[in-house]
């Protein structure tokens, strides 16, 4: 372990050092003063590192060891869906031809990345069950708003534009109701029941002539399947919504259910969970959207087709079209890497997937229903979420439970979310885990458990074993420091 | 099934099955009405094994004309520039790429600590206070700061420069849509943003100017006077600006920028397509609680050893639901990433010497295309773009250049008709003097 402070780039500056090798000019040479007005000439060079490549190198191979990925170890981060990121993905993301290829491109110079745009669409409507799939958004809460534009602009289209309400479960991620928001609309947040599960009557209830759409995750955050959805759905086209469906849990579904036949009128996936996208440390994602087909007129411009000649085309004559979303198509690099992954596995495969994924769930919500609270005991699907209200009456909160599996390798799992359960801890082992590691976390979780009865302040003082302790969030937040600078300027200020 | 990505073996299934108390793993989706149980298999694809799918890929990518093996003068916002090799090493290191958003800070320095630095770097080229940990890209950037104007200043009017990238633009008007703010275009007069015509549309309703520096046609706008007719009317004014321009430009945080936004793509991210590319967004102090995005922060820990944490949350989706002031969540943490260490690699020395050469090579083209009896429209000052009167329909030429190797400029009628047969040139550090010479050469020697 290391106890000195990590050194920022910034401090390994030696001025006259380079990192970098461009060829030599070789054109005629000017004076910036000749060819630019003076005032726009910087005067002052932009701070930024003097270092050599080695140095560079060590620098992030230091930070690299400092950070947990899904390579290092397992990490049951509820409702993130972190499976193994297969590396054939990685390989075939940087082939030339998909690499380096620029979005503005003739269209006849592109076909092979315009065909696998179109297979990979289809494929997703099949999966989903949809009528037609844009690749556009380029995450999934972008693909919310992307979709609530879209049933904006039908019930706008339709006479309808009063319609300014979105129901939301208050079980819901919250980039749920702040899409809502920025597409115009006001949110109704609805309690899920006794059972966990949407309130029947509660949505009953809000519905109404101003209701635009439902926004429901299904299954929900709790990692249980709303069985009522036929009904809910009904009661939402009854009055005249919509109904979204969250794709964030779609690893849950896969070849059981599929949102099209479940009654939703659109759907986001995202790419970057079920569909392998590696998640970057925070990004980038995809979120494509999919549509049933009374929405297909308004979906973002412009549209992916087949010609009947077999060449495939960018359709932008769209007259409905609620307009761009993203400039040029979405995530590609991501795209890729999820038809790769859908190439990888087939049919069968996907199934696999998602039996594997609920069983793995299953199984670690049995071995530690004993030793945390569950506060929604019936079979759950890819996730399932434990209260840690018991070790909080012994003084350990859940945050506690949450650092000390920090010393055992594990990232931790999901905490306080879903917002409807105490000391919330929410665990998505994924299909990609073997038994042994499943096993190996359950026994650290009843350690802890163990812990917080016979010595309490190991869990209340843990991690132990980290590059550094808990830090003081409140110190960063009140007098925040966003960026590096210069020692002296900071004197001289 | 047996599967390289599914470990569970069928003993492990069968204990697994018995300790959940259930002989089937049908029984854990009873819950699933009957009624909308799907059937059967996805009529997908069946599964490739590794080596034939590589195989397949490798020949789909090879239908593809890329900017590697041919010559590119493609720009209006994605650019082929010199990648650091060093940049796919570091973000090809697994703990950084299957990792995710920082939540937990003890185990995630190294990503926090990048972020930082990322926006150390940010702040520095642009000349604002703080930078975020990246948005989308630039288009989606340039319309969150649009909406901040919006909500920052209660007005409900954007002026957008018609220099600004088309599709940026779109992407404006569409976020702008959904919360009922009005879009109005300010003209252009020579290839940059008419002043005069500004006066003449600002008004008290005007929550924010946004102009591009440079701007869509390469050339570089003068921001200060249309910053402070901005400020006279107590609007926020909103830069879009290509940050490798800023190695050697004034960067818009002197020069009046209230937000910078904009796409770190040159800075070792490639192409790809359009995407992931990697969306920055730079602010003044004052609009440090109005930004979207993640926010990372140094502190201590118990011990006073310095730390990063995710800091300022109590803007975003997770805490304040549908007051958030965006709904962003995943970003672009790994491209944020792969720029940073561009930017480390060129650094202070490299990002001036890279730019520069923008500066001058397409200087070089200018005056080549000009000897050889183009009109190069538009006068004033360029960055890495200039815009050539062809004679020709430019997509029709642009067929003819690809089969010599060349990946001809943006067909600026496509966009503005007034501007048919005219293409946007860009030429970057990495164009010789001869790839220029022969581009000139093939468009002049270009019959129909
Ligand atoms: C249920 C759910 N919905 C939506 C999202 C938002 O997705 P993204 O982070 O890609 O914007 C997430 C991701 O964290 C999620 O878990």
């Amino acid at each position: 372990m290391n106890n000195e402070n990590q050194t920022l780039i910034f401090e390994i500056t030696k001025p006259g050092r380079i990192g970098y090798n461009l060829e030599p000019l070789d054109v005629p040479n000017f004076d910036l003063e000749e060819l630019i007005p003076s005032n726009l000439v910087r005067q002052e060079a932009a701070e930024l590192p003097e270092v050599s490549e080695l140095d560079i190198m060590r620098h992030y191979t230091a930070l690299s060891r400092r950070n947990h990925g899904v390579d290092s170890g397992f990490y049951p981060l509820g409702s993130c869906t972190m499976k193994y990121n297969p590396k054939i993905n990685e390989t075939v993301a940087r082939f030339s031809g998909f690499a380096n290829i620029h979005p503005l491109q003739d269209e006849s110079t592109v076909q092979g990345a315009m065909e696998l745009l179109y297979d990979l669409q289809t494929s997703l409507q099949e999966i989903t069950g949809m009528d037609e799939v844009t690749l556009q958004p380029a995450a999934g809460a972008h693909g919310e708003w992307t979709a609530l534009m879209m049933i904006r602009a039908f019930h706008e289209a339709n006479g309808e534009g009063h319609r300014n309400k979105v129901i939301v479960p208050d079980s819901a991620h919250g980039t749920n109701p702040a899409s809502a928001t920025v597409a115009g609309f006001e949110t109704i947040t609805i309690k899920s029941g006794e059972d966990g599960l949407v309130d029947l009557e509660d949505l009953r209830r809000v519905v109404g002539p101003d209701t635009a759409a439902l926004m429901l995750t299904n299954p929900n955050t709790l990692g249980l399947f709303e069985e009522n959805i036929i009904e809910m759905a009904n009661i939402v086209h009854g009055v005249g919504g919509k109904v979204y469906y969250d794709g964030a849990n779609l690893n849950a579904v896969m070849s059981k259910a599929r949102p099209g036949d479940m009654g939703f009128d659109c759907v986001h996936l995202n790419l970057h969970k079920t569909f392998t996208g590696p998640h970057g440390g925070g990004g980038p994602g995809s979120g494509p959207v999919g549509v049933k087909a009374d929405l297909i007129p308004f979906l973002p411009k412009p549209v992916l087709v087949k010609k009947e000649d077999g060449t495939y085309h960018f359709d932008y004559n769209r007259p409905q079209s609620i307009g761009r979303v993203k400039p040029y198509y979405g995530n590609f690099g991501i795209n890729v890497r999820a038809y790769t992954y859908i190439r990888t596995m087939g049919p069968d495969g996907l199934k696999a997937v998602t039996e594997y994924a609920v069983l793995n769930a299953n199984y670690m919500m049995r071995r530690l229903e004993e030793h945390y609270d569950l506060p929604y005991n019936r079979h759950c699907k890819h996730e399932f979420v434990l209260s840690g209200r018991r070790q909080k009456k012994l003084g350990v909160r859940t945050l506690d439970i949450a650092k000390r599996l920090l010393d055992f390798g594990y990232h931790p799992p999901t905490v306080y979310f879903p917002l409807n359960v105490e000391e919330g801890i929410m665990i998505e082992p994924t299909e990609t885990e073997s038994k042994e590691t499943l096993d190996a976390f359950c026994d650290a979780m009843i350690q802890i458990a163990q812990e917080t009865i016979d010595n309490s302040a190991l869990v209340q003082e843990a991690p132990h074993t980290t590059v550094v302790n808990r830090l003081d969030e409140t110190r960063a937040a009140r007098t925040p420091v966003l960026r590096y600078k210069k020692q002296e300027q900071v004197t001289v200020s | 099934m047996k599967h390289r990505y599914l470990p569970m073996t069928e003993q492990d299934k069968q204990e697994m099955l018995d300790r959940v108390g259930v002989a089937t793993i049908d029984e854990l989706f009873a819950d699933i009405p009957e009624k909308v149980r799907f059937q059967g298999n996805y009529n997908i694809k069946p599964a490739k094994s590794e080596a034939a799918l590589m195989k397949e890929l490798l020949q789909l990518a090879g239908k593809n004309k890329d900017t590697a093996s041919n010559v590119s003068f493609l720009g209006a916002g994605v650019y082929n520039h010199y990648k650091p090799v060093i940049v796919d090493h570091v973000i090809s290191r697994s703990e950084f790429y299957t990792a995710y958003t920082p939540y937990q800070p003890e185990i995630s320095q190294g990503e926090l600590q990048a972020i930082f630095e990322f926006q150390t770097m940010i702040a520095e080229l642009t000349g604002m206070d703080i930078a975020n940990s990246s948005m989308y890209d630039g288009g989606t950037a340039l319309a969150e700061a649009g909406m901040l104007a919006a909500g920052h200043t209660r007005r409900k009017k954007l002026l957008v420069s018609g220099a600004v990238h088309p599709e940026y633009k779109d992407v404006v008007t569409m976020y702008a849509y959904g919360q009922s703010i009005d879009v109005v275009t300010i003209p252009t007069k020579d290839g940059v943003t008419d002043v005069e015509a500004l006066k003449g549309l600002i008004d008290e309703q005007t929550a924010g100017v946004i102009v591009q520096y440079p701007n869509f046609f390469g050339q570089i706008e003068n921001l200060q006077p249309l910053a402070d007719i901005t400020h006279e009317a107590k609007g926020l004014f909103i830069v879009s600006a290509n940050p490798l321009a800023l190695g050697v430009l004034t960067p818009p945080g002197k020069l009046g920028a209230d937000i910078t936004v904009g796409d770190a793509q040159p800075f070792g991210i490639s192409e790809a397509f359009g995407g992931p590319h990697c969306g920055y967004f730079a602010v003044t102090t004052k609009l440090m609680r109005k930004v979207p995005g993640r926010l990372v922060g140094e502190t201590v820990d118990q011990d006073g050893r310095r730390g990063y944490v995710l800091t300022l949350q109590a803007r975003e989706q997770h805490i304040r639901r549908d007051k958030a002031t965006s709904n962003i969540c995943s970003n672009q943490a790994l491209l944020a990433l792969a720029s940073s260490v561009a930017m480390t690699a060129l650094g202070k020395q490299g990002m001036q010497e890279m730019a520069k050469q923008n500066i001058v090579k397409t200087r070089y083209a200018k005056n080549a295309f000009e000897a050889a009896g183009f009109e190069v429209v538009y006068k004033g000052a360029h960055f890495n773009e200039i815009v050539v009167n062809t004679k020709h329909n430019v997509t029709q030429l642009n067929k003819a250049l690809i089969e010599k190797g060349i990946i001809g400029g943006f067909d600026l009628g496509r966009v503005y008709p007034e501007l048919e047969n005219h293409a946007l040139i860009a030429v970057t550090e990495i164009r010789t003097k001869e790839e220029i010479d022969a581009l000139v050469a093939e468009m002049g020697a270009y019959n129909e």
